[in-house]
């Protein structure tokens, strides 16, 4: 039962892998305000918002402001080059902003600049509301009562099959006794040497088999999901803002860690947002069903990092230093000592994306571990997955599979072909 | 038994029943299992209670460990992450690694803020990436838990506020600055800064010192200091008691440069001249073509005798053997390209020497005068005056940096006692050794790899040392403790910043200089002209008192891994470090030949064969005596005895140290004679029987192959007449298993049981009857070989040979065919240049997490190191003058058909598709049938927890010496890419696959082929002389390719090739430039006793089947 539901999950996975792919590495063609939204978060939203001044000034109807539309696609090319053209208005802002340089975005395109100040027009300051709740309840109950039904069921046929032979039982020692033969003594069933054999047995093969599944998954923790010292939401984050894994996972491109942001990358964008505002359209709850301030989270965050938010500055020592802690994150995905997994290997040459191991990350509030991590699992993935072999040039001295295909002979190379499965790849 | 042409040990020539006993019980199991004694458990009266009382503790606990909830992990970010640091991605900073003058550059691997591993700076022009063993060891040094952590006033913890009070209140008077050697350019800045400030006289003196070398180098050549040799332009080298390999000048160099004269091929079948003249069994001298064996007091007539005899004059030493060996000496000479070296403390034969090289032209040519070596510069006759200043109380102030008289001094006991009424005396030296427990104040320097600095051991080279860590321990440096209590402002980065900003030009050309860690001359200037008249030394030297004929001399010598003591005593890894000359870890000893040893009682000898326990003797000179244990090593004269420094040392050196607890925890350094004109290391001894034994903890016959012939050796002469004398050999032995008439081999047809039953090949050979051709040995062998096929049908080309024949059809097992392309690692040995200097040792320690086991331990035949050199004497054990050596790094070969694998029942041992024998520890269940099935004896097993890696945390093994290894600071050294092992699995080489596999990982991020080279092993890099040559070998173009089938394939040998292991590592025969071979007395009887051997190896094979 269990190895049906795991390829319907890689399938699954295998489409999650695609899409997220294209997320990752694709750019939209064409844009439209739709993704203006995931536009603004990936790039702009670190300094801007659409309604508050932040690192820079709010957005909002900023196309109405400047000189003109054609001006604004230069600045945001490129503003360096533009202040140092001398336009006065591009001087002007520059100054006024305590001449903090705006980063450049040379491969944005024009429709893309459109879609992005079509949507912070778009955004409407929110009036406060008297809170949400009411969806609360629904929360819990996502368990069916499929499998109860079937056990009453089974109990009611066993009940049903127990009368039904002590019946039939009473019904031939009568004929017997109305017939005058003897009946033989019957002997209950749990001095019945077969069944109390058969029993052992099972009980056996039960108790055998829990034992060692219990053996086996000693030390994994498939659905971890502990409380973290901040309520970090991936959903708000990478779901519902898009922002790239790889932002604040920096390190999974080069590193066998993908490493846990420091409090300065999270300040980069809450610098500005100082508060949750999406209370509404997505409330947070724990997974005891206790609803969540944001807010109250970011100001967490603001105590770790050293942020005073009405100074708008980091409290600093007598030498100038940040009064920065770190974040005692609680760590989910482990892997014993003597594992050697390597991020960066995967992600780059594998391609393979995040959430085939981790999950749907972008629709979890609260992170759990969602894969087993055993060695199994790792394996099948290896066994399974195919090497990017004609494109990248590593593969080129594998001279006879690269034969074997031309021959026709092969039609792809899988990672244990080129000792996926082989002890050290791993253990070392 | 025949009688053996190569031994480790004098055990091995005429093994006797215990120490084949021993031999047979690789890990000496008995001592270590418990309930291994059957008898007294039959007889013991509790023998099932305890039984049960185990079985339900270990249920219990293993209940209780197993069931243990998973603990709550944290993953700390930084809170402000520096720009350039990416966790778990290395960084390699240009630095350089110093001892006293010593200083070689340096790359060193930080992870994660950690220095972890210290490679040679392969952009250097003169060192070119050259290591050696303390070099790789000095990382340990930083995370020694013996450094002070803190200054100390008077004994006590202070602050630095306080030390400079106290400090710049006493520097008044007569003030000393007591340093070892001072090459660096701006450390001589600011100590000149010093001197003007506080009138202070600044003394260096070197722990071993050159005095006598660089005062006659003043005299000859106007400059006091080393020339700079030039090993690699020599065509002959004598040396004269000169250990240039091991300890002498600057060794790593020296080494470097030897090694390019001594790579050998058919295509270029020169080589240098190596002609050794010593007392004292050196790794020079093992690695000598010609040994001449004479006594120290000698030196001075060999080197007049040398001269003599190249002036045309007479030579007379009263002993035929020198006479003959002079004039050999002198007629390679004279041949040209010539370099004589001496390792005499004594001007007048120093003086002699530069005549030598003066009149066979050396300098010039093998000794550039134009770039000093400064790693020596110590002037002996200013430190016996500041040694009669002292006693006189004519000093007031004296502050020691980076030197430790007290104890290394041969005035060492006269300075301690006077230290104490002195009004101020300062150690800057990083731990509370003998100097600085003496001392009111100790200010604490930084370690190498946490200071700013340079170094210029050789004038025109300059090398910068660079932070890696910032300090541990609140220490500070010592140039900034010398800056301020000189006066002068600001710290000491601010200082040596402009320094060498002035020198290099700007912020750009000091980061740049930065970066690359150096600062080289662009290309070496070759100068020489000595002059002077060597008459009156000649005369001097004629005077000198002459030894009686039994009279026995004591020679005090530097081991190649302790030196002469410094912090280098109490880390655990050189201590552990077999010495290549006498095998033996932790402990010293006296040297001495059989020959003498056998004069104070024969039974020493026997106990020397089988017993640890090694009988004592006490050693009395003028200065002292001392009680060492002895320790026979061949090829000692027969008069000489040698006891080494750097070993009984005092209580705050640290744990790994002789601390006096054990018995050859005694100093040394004041059995040598200092006078104002230089310290003489050798003197007159008088040997008594101290009626006592002493256990050694020696390697020599750990992991036997218990007489497998393993190595091959030639003459120079051989090898130019017939290079390709061993590939014809082996091709004879091996070549008949080639299948022939197109049959496809796989064993079968093999003749079975008959054949292997027989003795030898032969009649295997005519059993299986396939080649008949090839008659048994001795006859033309012939090399027109019938059609070899593939076994895919495919012809064998040409170049392929025999051997891939060998390798599908030399077994009664189907061969896994390997595919041919992708990757196969494979290493080539040359045991020609291998010096057994034993870097790769201790790189691989460091590499690899290699656990240290203590000297009890190492009794125990459990040492863990993955690489280890053997060391084979060869010639007749009681004549010092024919003892030749080899050196051979024995690793896991990699064998493509690998005895272990088959025998693991779990498979935790097994073969990766790229060769490499793969152990996977969490699958080990701790058999050690692999180990004792391995052919070679490179497994290691986990006897004990070494390192607390154990799920049980009260488990770890403790023994005293080597317990600071698993302190807290000091694990910071291990390499978190590589698992600490547990207790209870089996290790060995692993090809350092966590390094191929990170070059792989890079090569495939970016899309493109591995190159050759970016994948090296840790032994390889470490290797000064390059024997070491690792690569992909189905790449064509690749280094270790074209050795194996280009450049060197007549040198090319697998040890223990015809069992059939097919090893990945192969060896370069040892080409030695001699007229004789001495593990080799004639070619035909070499040549029965391999085959008497190959009877033992059929019968395992047989076993295998």
């Amino acid at each position: 039962m269990r190895i049906p539901q795991c390829r319907v999950q890689i399938r699954i996975l295998t489409v999650f892998v695609f899409t997220t792919l294209c997320f990752l590495f694709g750019t939209p063609r064409v844009a439209n305000a739709q993704d203006g939204k995931a536009l603004f978060s990936a790039n702009c939203a670190s300094c801007h918002h659409p309604l508050k001044d932040g690192t820079g000034p709010a957005l909002k109807g900023v196309d109405g402001r400047v000189p003109s539309q054609e001006w604004l696609y230069k600045w945001i090319k490129n503003s360096a080059a533009l202040i140092a053209s001398g336009d006065k208005y591009a001087v002007n802002i520059y100054n006024e902003w305590n001449k903090t340089a705006m980063t450049a975005f040379p491969n944005l395109k024009n429709e893309e600049i459109d879609a992005i100040i079509a949507y912070v027009n778009s955004v409407e300051p929110k009036v406060a509301s008297g809170g949400g709740g009411g969806d609360v309840a629904q929360k819990g109950a996502d368990g069916s009562g499929d499998t109860w039904l079937y056990a009453l069921l089974t109990i009611v046929l066993l009940l049903a099959a127990i009368i039904l032979s002590q019946v039939n039982k009473m019904l031939g020692k009568n004929a017997n006794d109305k017939l005058g033969l003897p009946t033989k003594e019957s002997i209950p069933f749990y001095r019945n040497k077969v069944y109390i054999a058969l029993g052992a047995i099972l009980c056996f093969i039960g108790v055998g088999v829990y034992l060692s599944k219990g053996g086996v998954n000693m030390g994994r923790q498939q659905g971890y999901m502990p409380e973290q010292p901040i309520y970090y939401s991936h959903k708000v984050h990478a779901g519902i803002n898009k922002i790239n894994c790889q932002y604040c996972h920096s390190a999974a491109e080069k590193s066998r860690h993908a490493m846990v942001p420091s409090t300065n990358v999270c300040m980069n964008c809450h610098k500005q947002i100082n508060e949750y505002t999406g209370a509404e359209e997505h409330p947070l709850y724990t997974a005891e069903g206790k609803e969540v301030d944001g807010t109250a989270e970011i100001q967490k965050l603001y105590e770790y990092a050293g942020w005073n938010a009405e100074k708008k500055d980091y409290n600093r020592d007598a030498e100038g230093n940040v009064l920065a802690k770190a974040i005692p994150w609680v760590k989910i995905h482990n892997l014993p000592d003597h594992v050697y997994f390597n991020h960066s290997v995967h992600v780059v040459s594998g391609k393979v994306a995040c959430q085939q191991c981790h999950g749907n990350i972008e629709e979890m509030d609260e992170v759990k571990q969602s894969e087993e991590l055993s060695m199994g699992w790792c394996i099948n993935c290896h066994r399974e997955t195919n090497v990017q072999f004609a494109d990248n040039h590593y593969y080129s001295i594998f001279e006879k599979y690269h034969q074997e295909i031309k021959e026709g002979k092969r039609e792809n190379v899988k990672v244990s072909d080129i000792g996926g499965l082989e002890c050290q790849k791993c253990h070392y | 038994m025949s009688t053996k042409k190569y031994w480790r040990g004098i055990e091995e020539i005429n093994p006797s029943e215990e120490y084949l006993a021993k031999v047979n019980q690789e890990f000496e199991e008995s001592s270590d299992v418990p309930f291994a004694d059957v008898e007294s458990i039959e007889n013991a009266p509790t023998t099932r209670r305890d039984f049960l009382k185990y079985l339900g503790f270990t249920t219990v606990a293993a209940t209780l460990a197993a069931s243990c909830e998973m603990p709550v992990r944290n993953a700390l970010p930084y809170a402000i992450k520096p720009g350039d640091v990416t966790p778990g991605v290395p960084l390699h900073y240009a630095s350089t690694f110093v001892d006293a003058g010593t200083a070689i550059p340096a790359l060193v691997k930080v992870r994660d803020g950690r220095p972890i591993k210290i490679e040679g700076n392969t952009d250097s022009k003169l060192w070119e990436g050259t290591t050696d063993a303390r070099m790789q060891a000095s990382v340990l040094n930083l995370y020694d838990a013996a450094r002070l952590q803190h200054p100390l006033v008077d004994g006590a913890k202070a602050s630095w506020k306080k030390v400079d009070e106290k400090v710049e209140a006493g520097l008044s008077g007569n003030v000393y600055l007591v340093s070892s050697t001072v090459n660096s350019p701006s450390g001589n800045d600011i100590i000149n800064k010093f001197v003007a400030a506080s009138g202070a006289k600044h003394v260096q003196y070197d722990a071993v010192s050159y005095h006598g070398a660089l005062e006659a180098n003043q005299k000859s050549f106007g400059k006091r200091a080393l020339p700079m040799y030039r090993f690699d332009a020599a065509k002959t080298i004598v040396s004269i008691g000169a250990d240039f390999l091991g300890t002498w000048g600057s060794p790593s160099l020296n080494t470097r440069q030897y090694s390019k004269g001594r790579k050998v091929s058919a295509k270029n079948p020169n080589m240098s001249k190596h002609i050794q003249f010593e007392g004292v069994m050196s790794l020079s001298g093992m690695n000598s073509d010609d040994r001449v064996v004479c006594r120290p007091s000698e030196y001075g007539a060999v080197a007049s005798a040398l001269l003599s005899a190249l002036s045309g004059g007479s030579v007379n030493l009263g002993s035929d053997y020198l006479n003959k060996a002079i004039k050999a000496a002198a007629s390679s000479l004279q041949a040209g390209n010539g370099l004589v070296i001496c390792g005499s403390n004594d001007e007048n034969i120093q003086t002699v020497v530069n005549a030598i090289n003066s009149k066979i032209g050396a300098f010039g040519t093998t000794i550039s005068t134009a770039n000093t070596n400064n790693t020596k510069l110590g002037n002996d006759t200013d430190m016996m005056a500041f040694v009669e200043a002292l006693n006189g109380g004519g000093v007031d102030a004296v502050i020691f940096h980076d030197c430790n008289p007290v104890y290394e001094h041969p005035m060492g006991e006269k300075i301690a006692a006077k230290l104490k009424s002195t009004k101020l005396t300062v150690s800057l030296n990083d731990r509370k050794d003998e100097t600085a427990a003496l001392c009111n104040v100790v200010a604490p320097t930084h370690h190498f790899l946490e200071s700013w600095g340079d170094a210029e051991s050789f004038s025109g080279y300059v090398s910068f040392i660079q932070p890696t860590i910032s300090n541990l321990f609140n220490t500070r440096q010592w140039q900034e403790s010398i800056m301020t209590w000189s006066g002068t402002e600001g710290t000491w980065y601010d200082y040596y910043q402009n320094f060498w900003q002035a020198k290099a030009g700007g912020q750009k050309a000091f980061d740049k200089a930065m970066q690359l860690g150096l600062w080289e001359a662009e290309s070496m200037t070759m100068s020489g002209g000595a002059s002077g008249s060597a008459e009156a030394a000649v005369a001097a030297i004629a005077g000198m008192p002459k030894a009686g004929a039994d009279a026995v001399e004591l020679v005090l010598y530097e081991k190649v891994g302790l030196g002469h003591g410094g912090p280098w005593s109490n880390n655990p890894w050189l201590q552990e470090m077999p010495d290549p000359i006498s095998k033996c870890t932790w402990d010293n000893y006296a040297i001495m030949s059989q020959t003498l040893a056998k004069k104070y009682g024969a039974e020493w000898t026997d106990l020397n064969e089988v017993e640890r326990e090694k009988q004592v003797v006490s050693i009395q000179t003028k200065n002292g005596t001392i009680e060492m244990p002895v320790l026979v090593i061949p090829g000692m004269h027969d008069n000489v005895v040698g006891v080494a420094l750097g070993y009984g040392r005092g209580e705050g050196v640290g744990m790994a140290a002789n601390n006096g607890k054990v018995m050859t925890g005694v100093k040394v350094s004041q059995l040598a004679k200092a006078t104002a004109a230089g310290v003489s290391y050798h003197a007159m001894a008088t040997i008594k029987g101290a009626g006592k034994t002493y256990p050694l903890a020696v390697t020599q016959t750990h992991h036997s192959y218990q007489e497998r012939p393993i190595l091959h050796e030639y003459t120079l002469a051989e090898f130019q007449k017939d290079p390709s004398h061993l590939a014809d050999k082996r091709e004879h032995e091996l070549g008949h298993y080639t299948a022939a008439n197109g049959v496809n081999h796989h064993g079968g047809e093999h003749g079975g049981e008959a054949g292997h039953g027989a003795e030898g090949h032969g009649e295997k050979h005519d059993a299986h009857g396939a080649a008949a051709k090839h008659d048994a040995h001795g006859d033309d062998h012939g090399h027109e070989h019938k059609p070899k096929k593939h076994s895919d049908g495919a012809d064998y080309t040409e170049d392929e040979d025999w051997q891939e024949a060998y390798r599908d059809n030399g077994t009664l097992y189907h061969m896994e065919q390997h595919p041919n392309h992708g990757l196969k690692w494979g290493m080539s040995i040359d045991l020609s240049t291998c010096t057994g200097c034993s870097a790769c040792t201790i790189a691989c320690q460091a590499e690899n997490n290699v656990s240290v086991v203590g000297k009890e331990r190492v009794l125990k035949v459990h040492d863990m190191h993955w690489i280890r050199i053997d060391r084979y004497f060869s010639g007749d054990v009681d004549d010092a003058t024919s003892i030749q050596t080899v050196f051979q790094p024995m690793l896991c070969q990699h064998c493509d058909n690998a005895p272990c694998e088959n025998v693991c029942p779990v498979n935790a041992s097994n073969h990766s598709s790229e060769g490499i024998n793969q152990m996977a520890y969490n699958r080990c269940i701790g058999t050690r049938y692999c180990a004792n099935n391995c052919p070679y004896k490179v497994r290691r097993f986990n006897w004990r927890d070494f390192n607390g890696a154990d799920s049980f945390v009260h488990n770890l093994y403790e023994d005293g010496r080597r317990d600071d290894i698993n302190n807290n600071v000091t694990r910071m050294v291990l390499n978190p890419d590589v698992t600490v092992r547990s207790r209870g699995v089996m290790e060995k080489c692993s090809f350092c696959v966590q390094r191929l596999q990170s070059a792989k990982r890079d090569a495939r991020k970016e899309g493109r082929v591995l190159k050759d080279g970016e994948a090296q092993t840790a032994c390889q890099t470490a290797c000064a002389t390059g024997a070491i040559t690792f690569g992909n070998v189905n790449d064509k173009t690749s280094e270790i390719y074209k050795i194996r089938h280009q450049e060197q394939k007549e040198r090319v040998f697998y040890t223990l090739e015809e069992i059939h292991t097919l090893p990945n590592i192969n060896y370069l025969s040892k080409i030695r430039n001699t007229d004789h071979v001495e593990g080799r007395a004639d070619e035909h009887g070499h040549g029965e006793a391999e085959h008497g051997h190959g009877e033992k190896e059929h019968k395992q094979e047989k076993t295998h089947a």
